[in-house]
């Protein structure tokens, strides 16, 4: 006879950090294929299309890149608010009123100078974010307000009104929504085919990011706050100017990932323009570990996820839903598997006893 | 008392280990408990007293050895067990639920409680038998309406509601006053009398030699040592305790107070729940070189006059003053700016970031300087010599300074609190409970680095729930009750029975 306990960890395991997040991959794959063995597909074939679907050639691999940009910087804004245990889920309005603030000033500005267009643009992305994002922050600060209620809701706002203006309000005179398309000089370039030049905000954001949450005296702060808000007071640190300040820095990288997704790739404030990368930015922390250079693996895993999805239509006639269904399947495991950072499995045989 | 040796033991523990990772808590520990007696548990933190009794309540299960109860082999796996065998624990913590009355509390979790329970005679039965043990409570009272001593009458009952004859009681008398200790002393005397036994878990000597018959020594686990109460003396037995001598008497300068560092002035904070003030009207000053012990039953305020000091609490009326400036509901940055240090009262809550590294936590607030930062950035190599100089200087015992403070032992988690906040004081330092649950060699340790702060010319508030403490360290004492200063007495001008008589609130009665 054997018993298992789970045993709390006297001290932290160096490789518990890479190998529970393999670990816990591993055992997604083997959850996924169990779903894909039930709708009658071959999982080995699934997963052999899903690969070949984002990774499969050059233009595959960079519309998985394109699609991680965005992720990636999602991730990185909802990881900064979740450092200070601050529930940001509003990633998505935030990244909305990125590309509502941004919309506005490339086709109603028209006294900028062309080449003005795309920086000023950019900049009001990141201010309408970071708004969007203070407001909650200011709400939990000041008053207490729960933040997941406020940002959750928040983005319902952003969406609702940003259909109103695609279809509505800026609707182009033809078609029957979406504003007329972005002056060329108000489009991010590429720089290898689909991949855009949104590639080094991206890259420069986690450098940026990794630096200020593990090199300076802010980032000090942020950690003793997440860790015990108690403590941090009592040492003299703000709660209420940190939770603000650092629900604008969140707001303001998501609302420049809309910014820079709408400009380069659609090139018009359309439907479509919750991309959902606000929500799965959330899983993306998460899984990075909060850590910047953890979150670009895991943005182009989940990029890969979305983006094979299209081949298991092709290839296996199965429904495109699939890939939302294995992205949600990644995430458990490894929040099951977080418990084993801090605890570990001790088999015991009866006999010892 | 006078039991032979042919009597069986009401309860006999046989050579037993428990092991936690990385720690031994017990190793081949006997012990013997006769009917009638009260055996005294005595050790440093962390001596394995708790875990011994814990193993006896049913909360642990050894990892070997034996457990016979009234001369049968008992295999105690959960406290519903241990309760079946008229075994009760009274914990340090109380477990109570503040809303609901004394009765509910008693009857709670019960297995043979039927459906719609008899109200009346659960309240007679209770009446019954806080009578019989001078347990006086009111079994229709709302148990936050009640006093710590009281809660702790309240637990006691439970158990002996429930039909428990061997009591453990964990630290019994950290939380009371010295006349509820005394109380306690004749409420334990009563149930002796009726053939009831008692272990009680102490690290305070002469409490070993007020309560018991027979005391047993624990030192890492192991027992040293098991003898007559009446046989030894407090320092014989602090000797074993710690394995070495240890100092009664601390070396301090001839107290010789300079301008007053801080002053509290009229100072009250409202309880935002209503009832009365938290702190009621309070008035005091503190000179340079001088340590003003707050003396108190935990729960009088103590708490809130420091952390309105600190700045982690505003006063609604009042002001306080640092070297005369104003400094009434500043923020907590402006008091450290200030020179204010703090030892908080609730460490693990407070006092430390149990997921941040030693040299992390010693530096929480050094960090701000150039002695660690250099501008925005922190330099890791800056805080890793910073950090390695206080473990020395203060002898924290860590695997090294990149270890989670959190896996520590309580005495060096408050060593490390103390370093940095000793290593920051710039001029006052407040101390809440700094000596609390730490073992004699820490808290030995502790309070000679709050006389050296006094006699380098800080002014230092201590407040301690020992009066012994508080009459060894402090130069003047003011007694806190129900939020108000009693009064402030010279440490030479006063004695144990006035302060217990101010603790109790009596001076406000007019006595």
């Amino acid at each position: 006879m054997m018993r298992f306990i789970i045993e709390k960890r006297t001290t932290k395991s160096k490789y518990s950090v890479f190998i529970v997040p393999l670990v816990s991959f591993a055992i997604s794959l083997l959850l996924g294929a169990i779903v894909l063995a039930a709708s009658k597909a071959n999982p080995f074939a699934a997963y052999k299309a899903m690969f070949e679907g984002s990774f499969g050639n050059i233009r595959r691999i960079q519309y998985t890149l394109r699609e991680a940009m965005p992720l990636l910087m999602c991730g990185l804004a909802v990881g900064i608010a979740f450092k200070l245990k601050f529930w940001n889920i509003g990633a998505e309005g935030q990244y909305v009123s990125g590309a509502i603030g941004f919309t506005w000033v490339v086709q109603f500005w028209t006294f900028l100078p062309p080449v003005l267009l795309l920086p000023v643009g950019l900049l009001m992305g990141i201010i309408a974010g970071g708004l969007w994002a203070g407001v909650p922050g200011t709400l939990k600060a000041q008053w207490g307000v729960d933040e997941t209620l406020t940002t959750l809701m928040l983005n319902y706002v952003a969406i609702g009104y940003a259909e109103y203006l695609y279809i509505d309000h800026w609707k182009a005179p033809f078609g029957n929504m979406g504003t007329p398309k972005f002056p060329d000089a108000a489009i991010l370039p590429s720089v290898w085919g689909r991949v855009h030049a949104g590639v080094f905000f991206a890259l420069a954001l986690v450098v940026i990011l990794w630096f200020i949450l593990y090199k300076t005296r802010w980032g000090f702060e942020l950690n003793m706050i997440g860790k015990n808000p108690k403590a941090a007071r009592y040492q003299g640190v703000s709660i209420k100017k940190n939770i603000i300040m650092a629900m604008l820095f969140s707001g303001a990288i998501a609302g420049l990932a809309g910014a820079i997704h709408t400009s380069a790739v659609a090139q018009k404030l359309t439907t479509g323009v919750n991309g959902n990368y606000g929500f799965t930015g959330i899983i993306i922390a998460w899984m990075g570990g909060l850590n910047p250079f953890g979150s670009i693996i895991v943005a182009i895993v989940m990029a890969a996820l979305s983006t094979g999805a299209g081949q298991l239509q092709i290839a296996l006639k199965l429904p495109e839903a699939m890939g939302a269904v294995l992205q949600g399947l990644v995430l458990l495991p490894l929040l099951a598997g977080s418990l084993f950072n801090e605890y570990h499995l001790r088999v015991i045989k009866k006999g010892a006893e | 008392m006078n039991q032979t040796q042919s009597v069986e033991p009401i309860v006999r523990m046989e050579n037993i280990s428990k092991r936690f990772p990385g720690v031994i808590a017990n190793e081949s520990v006997d012990l013997t408990l006769m009917q009638g007696e009260v055996l005294a548990l005595l050790g440093e933190n962390g001596a394995g007293k708790s875990t011994l009794m814990n193993m006896l309540a049913g909360l642990y299960r050894p990892d070997s050895g034996s457990i016979h109860i009234r001369g049968t082999h008992a295999n105690i796996q959960s406290p519903q067990d241990s309760m079946a065998l008229g075994i009760g624990m009274v914990h340090q913590e109380f477990m109570l639920v503040g809303n609901m009355t004394v009765a509910e509390n008693i009857v709670l979790g019960m297995k043979d409680l039927p459906f719609v329970p008899d109200i009346d005679s659960i309240n007679a039965r209770i009446i019954e038998l806080s009578d019989r043990y001078g347990l006086k409570v009111d079994p229709q009272a709302v148990i936050h309406d009640l006093s710590v001593g009281e809660q702790q009458r309240v637990e006691i009952l439970k158990l002996v509601y429930r039909g428990a004859d061997i009591l453990i009681l964990d630290e019994p008398t950290a939380v009371l006053t010295p006349g509820e200790s005394h109380e306690l002393n004749n409420i334990v005397k009563i149930m002796l009398s009726e053939g009831k036994s008692a272990i009680f878990i102490t690290h305070k000597m002469d409490e070993v030699i007020e309560f018991s018959d027979k005391v047993q020594v624990l030192r890492r686990g192991k027992t040293v040592n098991i003898c007559n109460t009446a046989d030894v003396t407090p320092k014989d037995l602090a000797n074993m305790m710690v394995g070495r001598d240890v100092l009664f008497s601390l070396d301090r300068c001839p107290y010789n107070p300079g301008g007053v560092k801080l002053k509290v002035e009229q100072v009250t904070v409202n309880n935002p729940l209503g009832g009365r003030p938290l702190l009621d009207d309070v008035s005091l000053e503190i000179h340079r070189g001088e340590i003003l012990g707050i003396a108190g039953v935990a729960g009088n305020g103590q708490q809130q006059l420091a952390e309105v000091i600190t700045g982690l609490v505003r006063c609604d009326r009042g002001n306080i003053y640092i070297d005369g400036m104003d400094k009434t509901n500043n923020t907590p940055l402006s008091f450290i700016k200030a020179g204010v240090s703090h030892i908080p009262a609730d460490r693990g809550a407070m006092g430390i970031v149990g997921d941040m590294s030693v040299g992390e936590n010693l530096a929480m607030k050094k960090y701000r300087t150039k002695e660690i930062s250099k501008g925005v950035v922190i330099k890791k190599n800056f805080l890793r010599m910073f950090a390695d100089k206080l473990i020395d200087t203060f002898s924290i015992k860590t695997p090294d300074q990149g270890t989670s403070v959190k896996y520590l032992s309580g005495g060096n988690i408050q060593k490390t609190i103390l370093a940095r906040e000793i290593d920051s004081c710039g001029g006052i330092l407040i101390a809440v409970y700094p000596s609390r649950g730490l073992d004699v060699g820490a808290t030995e340790a502790v309070r000679q680095n709050i006389i050296a702060q006094r006699d380098q010319g800080n002014a230092v508030l201590l407040v301690s729930e020992e009066l012994e403490e508080l009459q060894m360290v402090a130069d003047r004492i003011a007694v806190m009750f129900e939020g108000k200063i009693m009064g402030t007495r010279n440490v030479k001008d006063t004695n144990t029975e006035e302060l217990g008589l101010m603790m109790a609130g009596a001076v406000s009665r007019g006595a």
